[in-house]
């Protein structure tokens, strides 16, 4: 039994490359956060910014021939990264559980779901067939599948998106893990449906007292459900702190840049948008000093180049709020607060 | 740019618009044995320079309402008008010259451009279909194009997989505003992208339209993005318009049930406005559209639906000048901070995709081939929703 | 489901008869003229005619393939007034009179050595071909996987009859590790039975092994990188049972199409193989009867090889469904 105020998950330094034939690809470099029972750490970024490696290096589900990864990831105590092949194995789908975003592929097809979700029972419990099904049908129950005695044996393909989503959480969670880590479990489904799973999510996040990771590129998703938020670009977090911390009082030019370019349902924005320039950054070809330089508007305020040549730390700036910018203090408060006026300014 | 049902000057106009897709048993002796009705009534118009958003959740008909309009779908019933001409019943022949008035831009970068051809080709591809010579050549006249577009004119010979998926909408939006057509449809143009490239995009659309004038049908699910690019918004649900009015009725004002509901579920960015929203939770699935509910289609899951909604079908009504709602209770009432659960309508039965044996010899042939070629398109994405069989 | 195999079955039956038409049509066609074929150099036209007339071709063909079709199910006689009437009981699949034997009787005969060839060798490959290919996946990119789609390259581009010849050579002759091969039933000499069928089993075996291999290997690596088997492997199931369970049963199906169409192909004959370690089998009598222009048994082997792959095909399909849920056979 961990403490609440003990994380029950604790990333420290972990970094992951796959040697392709391109090149060295540096997917992930240097991440660490971490995450207590009952609480939601969103990772945040956009599409190749190294979420989901980050995701599966925890999982272990990283081919180890195939990718190089090092660093550590506590889990209860015990390093993920320093486990042999079986040891994670056994943590997976008992301690810590993954659900993917497609729903749809994300489930085998020829498979009854009662098939699916006993076998999920039956690694890691010592019951019988029929206990491993009783649960499978709890499950369905409780993560809100009409008629479950029916569905449960079904197809995945008899069942609509939503459906199967529900499916692969009761999956995630059949064995009561400590850990479940969402890899953007809604980002195929509509607005409706994942107003369902998101909330389907929290109560049994407060049911199991699970310690949630969740993955998402939608500011709103993390608006809605996290606690504390990472915020990934080019493989690194680049800034992280508690929800207030990140939404209203940005730091780093990169979230800031976010939040410009998001359209908002609640206010019309400035008729132009103000968007990041470029493009993100490949993984193969990083920049030498900081991976957001490229695209960032402040770069010339630090002097002497050194956001062309130097990587930023991570740094602290109190409340748990940790920034990767070579900007002074001063500077980054300017660039927040112009950025900040310019945003609430611009409404029709 | 609001009032636009009274005057003729439409770009595009659209009357009671119904597109069925029969449902066919399989055999030999195949016969129809229903009908996905994908879109069932649709009326609505754009004015020049204007550009109507048209919302609502997957399979509801948006997509094929785009294509339909632009007869890339043959259309079951009602009357399109474009630029003045009714084009609802034209053969592909006729429709040629008109192509160049209205175009379409897909969602999903990756699929709609030809791997085979160099960017030049794609773009220079309607010149080629209307056998328009620019002044200065079409190489010179696509030049232009991508430089407007944000696209080095110098990767003039480059293959689409050379380019990211937001340099690729790029592609797709020079290809379509090449001929300066007076309507381009855009099917979630900007879905498939990241948020920062999504706003890039979103930029680019309004540049152009500042420059030429042209309206855009603009398909998306994304409430949000319809929000900041769009004048005036259509909700659909089920292949019904269930609510139509400007951008700042329909986000302040809004009338109908499922609008509210949509509304809603969208997490704003902002965690404490987030947390003190009105909340509608609806339950359940969308129903089938093979076997669509009676009367109001939405009131399987409507939070205020009542015994009349069963049996009497909502007219569309104008509630207020250019807003528009079909629903007999409409809502005037906000309710911060509340939480509303609509009745859980169960699921719905999924179509089955259907996978043939392989001794079954696989024949498709692309009914709108010939009229996505006319319009200078060569790769037509397939329906992004399964389709029953 | 049942209502589906009884509408396949009939439909199987059309197109049988559809096909044997066409066969009935295209050996008429043919120059060669089978009455001619009948006698030797000191033929005179009415010992032609005469001919003709016993083998019932002097009708038009339609009037043949009508007597073709009813010596089918109830038998036929030929030349039935003259002397020397020819019996050919039902079901009737034509006379011989080269070897003055009914064309049902000789491919019976025949039958027995072509499928134990065929199943033998059918078990034989698709073990090695499964599981040699489902090895290359795993070890997809290293020298394991090189070494075995080397081999499986070998295999697949050597002549059978050049292996055949070379193992012969080898293996019977200069080193006499095996008697000569001489077919008997394996229920009357197990152990000859054995030592005649091993060679052309493994022959036959190494080559449709090679295609399995590579097939095999590309729907595991395909399959592999699918989003289910990331979920399998997240529940925590030992690999293994991710290989068997998941990605196996997932790209089971082109195997089942290409097994199922592969064997009865045998299931008409190994032409080759047959002829080569003498295997009194349907290839070798279909070998023997085109050089003798032995017309009738040609259409009979030919009714026969086509019925096989029709019936396969419908059992293809109906592994399909059973395989696939999705798939519905209605
Ligand atoms: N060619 C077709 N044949 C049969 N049914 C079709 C076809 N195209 C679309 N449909 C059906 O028509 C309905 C509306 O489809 P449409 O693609 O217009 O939806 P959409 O609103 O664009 O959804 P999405 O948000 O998923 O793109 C769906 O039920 C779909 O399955
Ligand atoms: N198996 C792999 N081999 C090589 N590169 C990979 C592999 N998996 C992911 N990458 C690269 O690592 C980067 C991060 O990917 P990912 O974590 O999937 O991004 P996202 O933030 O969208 O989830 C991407 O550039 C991706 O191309
Ligand atoms: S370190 Fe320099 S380039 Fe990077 S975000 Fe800060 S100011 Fe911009
Ligand atoms: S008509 Fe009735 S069911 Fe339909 S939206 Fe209005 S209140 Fe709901
Ligand atoms: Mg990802
Ligand atoms: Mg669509």
């Amino acid at each position: 039994m961990t403490t609440a105020a003990q994380p029950f998950l604790s990333v420290d330094g972990l970094s992951v490359t796959f040697p392709t034939e391109d090149g060295r690809v540096q997917a992930v470099d240097g991440v660490s956060f971490s995450v207590e029972r009952g609480k939601t750490l969103a990772i945040v970024g956009e599409s190749g910014s190294g979420k989901s490696v980050t995701a599966q290096a925890i999982m272990g589900l990283l081919d180890r021939r195939l990718s190089v990864v090092t660093g550590h990831a506590w889990l209860a105590g015990r390093d993920i990264v320093a486990m042999s092949d079986d040891e994670v194995r056994h943590e997976r789908g008992s301690s810590m559980a993954m659900i993917f975003q497609d729903p749809m592929s994300s489930l085998h097809p020829f498979y009854r779901i009662g098939a699916q979700l006993s076998e999920a029972v039956l690694v890691h419990q010592k019951v019988s067939k029929h206990a491993a099904r009783e649960q499978a049908l709890d499950m369905l129950n409780r993560v809100g599948i009409p008629d479950p005695k029916t569905r449960i044996d079904n197809y995945p393909h008899q069942l609509s998106g939503g459906m199967r989503q529900r499916v692969m959480i009761a999956m995630a969670l059949i064995n009561s893990p400590s850990l479940l880590i969402a890899d953007e479990p809604t980002t195929a489904l509509d607005v409706t449906v994942q107003a369902q799973i998101l909330e389907l999510i929290g109560t049994l996040q407060q049911e199991y007292d699970t310690a949630v990771v969740m993955i998402t590129h939608d500011l709103g998703i993390v608006a809605d459900i996290a606690d504390n938020v990472a915020v990934m670009y080019g493989g690194r977090i680049v800034e992280s702190g508690s929800v207030d911390e990140i939404f209203y009082h940005p730091q780093m030019p990169y979230t800031l840049g976010l939040l410009a370019s998001v359209p908002r349902l609640d206010q019309v924005r400035a008729e132009r948008l103000d968007p990041i320039p470029g493009n993100p950054p490949s993984p193969i070809s990083l920049p030498p000093g900081c991976v957001f330089q490229p695209r960032c508007a402040y770069f010339d305020r630090v002097a002497g180049h050194a956001c062309q040549t130097v990587r930023p730390e991570l740094l602290d700036i109190g409340r748990g709020h940790r920034v990767r910018c070579h900007l002074d203090s001063g500077q980054r408060d300017q660039v927040a607060s112009d950025v900040l006026a310019a945003l609430a300014g611009g409404g029709v | 740019m609001t009032d636009a049902s009274s005057n003729d000057d439409q770009v595009l106009r659209v009357t009671d618009l119904r597109t069925y897709f029969p449902v066919r048993s399989r055999g030999l002796l195949s016969k129809t044995i229903g009908q996905v009705k994908a879109v069932d009534g649709v009326t609505l118009s754009v004015a020049p320079g204007e550009t109507l958003g048209l919302v609502g959740e997957s399979g509801c008909g948006k997509s094929t309402t785009g294509r339909t309009v632009l007869r890339l779908i043959a259309p079951t019933s009602g009357r399109i008008e474009l630029d003045g001409d009714d084009i609802t019943r034209m053969s592909a022949k006729q429709l040629v010259p008109l192509r160049r008035k209205a175009q379409m831009i897909f969602q999903d970068p990756y699929n709609a451009l030809n791997p085979r051809h160099t960017v030049g080709t794609i773009i220079g591809a309607p010149f080629d279909v209307q056998s328009l010579n620019p002044a200065g050549g079409v190489r010179a006249a696509v030049q232009d194009l991508m430089e407007r577009v944000g696209l080095n004119p110098e990767h003039y010979n480059r293959y689409p997989s050379e380019f990211s998926g937001g340099q690729r909408q790029r592609i797709g939006i020079a290809r379509a505003v090449a001929l300066r057509p007076k309507i381009i449809v855009c099917d979630e143009p900007v879905s498939a992208l990241d948020v920062s490239i999504q706003a890039q995009i979103m930029n680019l659309l309004k540049d152009l339209q500042d420059d030429f004038g042209v309206s855009y049908l603009f398909v998306a699910h994304d409430l949000a993005v319809v929000r900041q690019i769009a004048h005036r918004v259509a909700v659909m649900y089920l292949g019904h318009i269930v609510e139509l009015a400007s951008r700042e009725e329909l986000y302040s004002r809004p009338l109908h049930p499922y609008t509210h509901a949509l509304l809603s579920a969208v997490p704003l960015p902002d965690p404490r406005a987030q947390a003190s929203r009105e909340q509608i939770r609806l339950r359940g699935d969308l129903p089938s559209p093979i076997n669509p509910p009676s009367g109001c289609v939405f009131h399987t899951r409507c939070f205020r639906a009542e015994e009349r909604c069963t049996v009497e079908i909502p007219e569309l009504r104008e509630f207020s000048a250019g807003h528009t709602v079909a629903c007999h209770f409409p809502m005037l009432e906000v309710i911060p901070g509340a939480v509303i659960e609509g009745p859980d309508s169960g699921l719905t039965p999924q179509p089955v995709p259907y996978i043939r044996p392989p001794s079954e010899v696989i024949s498709d042939i692309a009914e709108s081939g010939s009229l996505a070629r006319a319009a200078g398109v060569d790769y037509v994405e397939g329906p992004d929703t399964p389709v029953p069989q | 489901m049942s209502a589906y195999v009884v509408r396949r079955v009939l439909s199987m039956i059309l197109l049988l008869a559809l096909l044997s038409l066409v066969v009935f049509i295209l050996f008429s066609l043919l120059p060669a003229d089978p009455a001619r074929l009948t006698c030797g150099k000191s033929c005179t036209p009415e010992i032609i005619e005469a001919n003709r007339h016993r083998l019932g071709l002097d009708i038009p063909v339609f009037a043949q393939y009508w007597e073709f079709l009813k010596g089918l199910f109830f038998g036929r006689t030929y030349a039935a007034n003259s002397p020397d009437p020819v019996q050919c009981s039902a079901p009737c699949l034509g006379y011989s009179f080269k070897r003055g034997e009914e064309v049902f009787v000789l491919i019976k005969e025949r039958l027995p050595a072509t499928i134990w060839l065929a199943f033998g060798a059918f078990v034989l490959w698709l073990v090695a071909g499964i599981s040699l290919g489902i090895y290359a996946a795993l070890r997809r990119g290293r020298w394991q996987d090189r070494t075995v789609m080397g081999v499986a390259l070998v295999g697949y581009s050597l002549p059978s009859f050049f292996i055949g010849l070379v193992a012969i050579f080898f293996i019977i002759i200069r080193f006499q590790l095996l008697p000569f091969p001489s077919y008997v039933s394996p229920f009357e000499n197990p152990l000859q039975f054995l030592q005649t069928m091993i060679l052309p089993w493994i022959i036959l075996a190494t080559l449709y092994a090679a295609f399995y291999m590579r097939l095999t290997r590309n729907q595991m690596l395909e399959v592999l990188g699918d989003d289910y088997i990331r979920t399998a492997r997240a529940k925590g199931l030992p690999e293994r049972v991710v290989i068997r369970k998941h990605a196996l049963r997932a790209g089971l199906t082109p195997i089942v199409t290409a097994a199922g169409l592969d064997l009865a192909g045998l299931l008409g004959g190994a032409i080759i193989l047959e002829s080569i370690f003498s295997l009194p089998g349907i290839g070798s009598l279909a070998v023997n009867s085109v050089n003798d222009a032995d017309l009738p048994v040609i259409v009979g082997i030919t009714l026969v090889a086509a019925t096989f792959i029709i019936v396969a095909n419908l059992i293809v399909d109906l592994l399909y469904a059973v395989i696939d849920p999705r798939v519905r056979l209605s």
